[in-house]
């Protein structure tokens, strides 16, 4: 058990494990808090997690902590770590079974009030069009080859079906699609649960939500990514669906083996990891980039799905429905990014797990328009409170390896929630603060419940006030579908 | 079938996703114990009929392996197949599992298992037998 006194603060949001708090730490943990975000981390396992984390080879800088961070398995929930190239580790645990889980927000022109009359609507035919639930098939089926194709081409794949637009590719991390993807790394299985699966919401935390845009921080980036205050916008939160959850499985297992002939010791079996410059960690990337690929176009085909739901409700209603893609972007994926660390400016893979990218002003990946204002980043609140657009900075770049928080992180386990919380109470109760709520499972929807989270406010104030992250705007919800 | 005081499972707290306690006399009880832990937690509930059998066959190095891999399989035939089992043959002969499962196709189930985790994954020797804590990744 971390002790508060095991800790270094270094100001108001930032704390120190200190390398020397366990001999077989490689680095230090740096986590991003105030101290009664704090006290919430320290009721689980998730600082045992991080310093465990801080044992793999190669790391460089620091594992960073974010403070929406909770227990995970092997790796924590939240956390960042980079290890140098070419010797450094790859490690599946610490990017996790959900390949490139992330966020797309589709803004509007269309003013809340107006459509009031529509919301309960719009939320059926959401739920209709995009489907959602434990074990749900899409509207696609693939075959082999094409499921391959979708593996290399990402989002491209997408636009030569018909399922997106240019811009929309353009407004997504890495254009929607990794380079180095090989499908020839993926087992029979993956591709089995990958080829009905796409263009599917799936269960657990994952959802799309109309939102309205509640405030304006930062009027410039708003206007640049067509976020007015009172209009509505669609938020989607899935991943790679079975396919990422049995390439990461497979790889995982693969590794327990490479563990032992790379004389690699870990204090948790969930950490395995070979090193990038070997065959087996090149297959994991090759494999892992089938997957964040898979997840760019299963949010894409979900997003021309929502259009088709306002296509199908709004017309006659309001005068312009259409929604225009704001940003995509992982918050679980592995990485090769170039980075200073120690004044030198070296190739990392940076391992992000319940962490979003946010890189700032000037960097070249990102679409001209938001070049100026820094990447967007989206950060889902839990049902019934608010979900946030930031944009990354310098500071992002500078400690965290142009990293930020995910969303609000859970404080409540699962099955304290369902006892604590009745799933039909809860859609009353935020239906009557005018949330309609689409959900196929009652005690899903507890297990998902606002009171199982941290503040998601809290959580954006201290990446804000340490400087990872900037306010752009604070969104609504008012409709929310989940599987 | 062996008594529930020999063998059984719960449920224990886990911030984000599931664990199970899981304890038996021995590994193939085990292995049959983590199996319907794991369905009940899902919420899976089973057609009447058909009647389905499938044949598994793994080798493993470790038991720890073999529990993660067993279960990993039945979280795949129901992503894939939507079948799920209630009756286990489980023969263990040296480094192999051979398991007769008889089951039917879900007439329901509430919640996704995207993966059967190695987290802090350890097969204890106890008093009654044999015992372990598995993380579900949903």
């Amino acid at each position: 058990m971390i002790r508060l006194q095991d800790l270094q603060q270094i100001n108001t949001y930032e704390w120190e494990i200190p390398q020397t708090y366990r001999s077989d730490m490689r680095v230090p943990v740096r986590i991003f808090a105030t101290r009664q975000l704090l006290e919430e981390i320290k009721g689980d396992k998730s600082l045992e997690q991080a310093v465990n984390a801080a044992t793999l080879p190669g790391l460089v800088g620091q594992v960073v902590v974010m403070p929406d961070v909770h227990q995970g398995y092997g790796f924590p929930i939240g956390g960042v770590a980079g290890t140098r190239l070419p010797d450094g580790v790859i490690s599946p645990g610490a990017i996790g079974y959900d390949i490139n889980c992330g966020v797309r927000l589709l803004a509007s022109q269309i003013e809340f009030e107006a459509a009031k009359p529509h919301l309960s609507d719009l939320a059926t035919a959401l739920d209709r069009f995009c489907p959602s639930g434990v074990g749900k098939k899409g509207h696609l089926r693939l075959k082999s080859a094409e499921l391959d194709r979708v593996c290399r081409e990402g989002s491209r794949w997408a636009l030569r079906n018909g399922y997106a637009s240019d811009a929309d590719l353009s407004r997504t991390e890495e254009n929607g699609c990794l380079q180095g993807a090989d499908p020839t790394k993926i087992s029979k299985r993956a591709k089995d649960r990958g080829r009905p699966q796409l263009g599917t919401l799936g269960a657990g935390n994952h959802f799309i939500e109309i939102d309205v845009v509640d405030k304006v921080f930062h009027t410039e980036a708003a206007n640049v990514m067509g976020l007015l205050e009172g209009n509505l916008v669609v938020m989607i939160h899935c991943g790679s669906r079975g396919f990422g959850h049995q390439i990461c499985s497979d790889y995982v297992k693969d590794f327990q083996s490479a563990v032992r002939r790379y004389n690699i010791h870990l204090p948790d079996r969930e950490l395995v990891c070979a090193p990038l410059d070997s065959p087996e960690g090149q297959a994991y990337l090759g494999a892992m980039r089938c997957a964040a690929n898979y997840a760019f176009t299963n949010r894409q085909v979900l997003a021309h799905f929502a259009r088709k739901a306002f296509e199908d409700i709004l017309p006659g209603k309001v005068s312009n429905w259409h929604l225009h893609q704001v940003y995509d972007i992982a918050h679980n994926m592995g990485k090769i990014e170039t980075h200073q660390i120690d004044g030198k400016s070296i190739e990392v893979c940076v391992h992000r797990k319940g962490a979003t990218r946010a890189f700032g002003p000037g960097f070249q990946g990102l679409p001209p328009e938001y070049r100026a204002i820094g990447q967007p980043v989206l950060v889902p609140g839990s049902m019934g409170t608010a979900s946030w657009v930031l944009v990354g900075t310098p500071g992002s770049m500078q400690r965290s390896f142009g990293s930020t928080c995910h969303g609000a992180g859970r404080t409540m386990s699962r099955r304290a929630a369902k006892k604590s919380i009745w799933g039909e109470d809860l859609r009353k109760e935020l239906q009557a603060q005018g949330i309609h709520i689409r959900a196929g499972s009652m005690a899903g929807l507890a297990e998902e419940a606002p009171q199982a989270y941290k503040d998601v406010d809290a959580v954006v104030e201290t990446v804000a006030g340490a400087g990872i992250a900037s306010k752009v705007a604070r969104l609504r919800p008012v409709a929310v579908i989940k599987g | 079938m062996t008594s529930p005081l020999l063998s059984g499972y719960r449920e224990v707290p886990h911030t984000a996703d599931w664990e199970l306690q899981v304890w038996a006399p021995d590994l193939s009880t085990l292995l049959e114990q983590a199996a319907s832990g794991m369905y009940h937690l899902a919420g899976v509930k089973l057609n009447s009929y058909p009647r389905l059998n499938r044949r598994i066959e793994l080798s493993y190095r470790d038991p720890e392996m073999l529990l993660i891999d067993f279960l990993t399989e039945l979280v795949y035939l129901v992503d894939t197949e939507g079948i799920a089992f209630d009756e286990f043959e489980l023969n263990l002969e040296g480094d192999r599992l051979i398991a007769e499962l008889t089951g039917a196709p879900l007439a329901s189930i509430t919640k996704e298992v995207k993966a059967v985790t190695y987290h802090n994954l350890t097969i204890r020797i106890t008093n009654r037998g044999m015992e372990a804590n598995i993380v579900f990744d949903v």
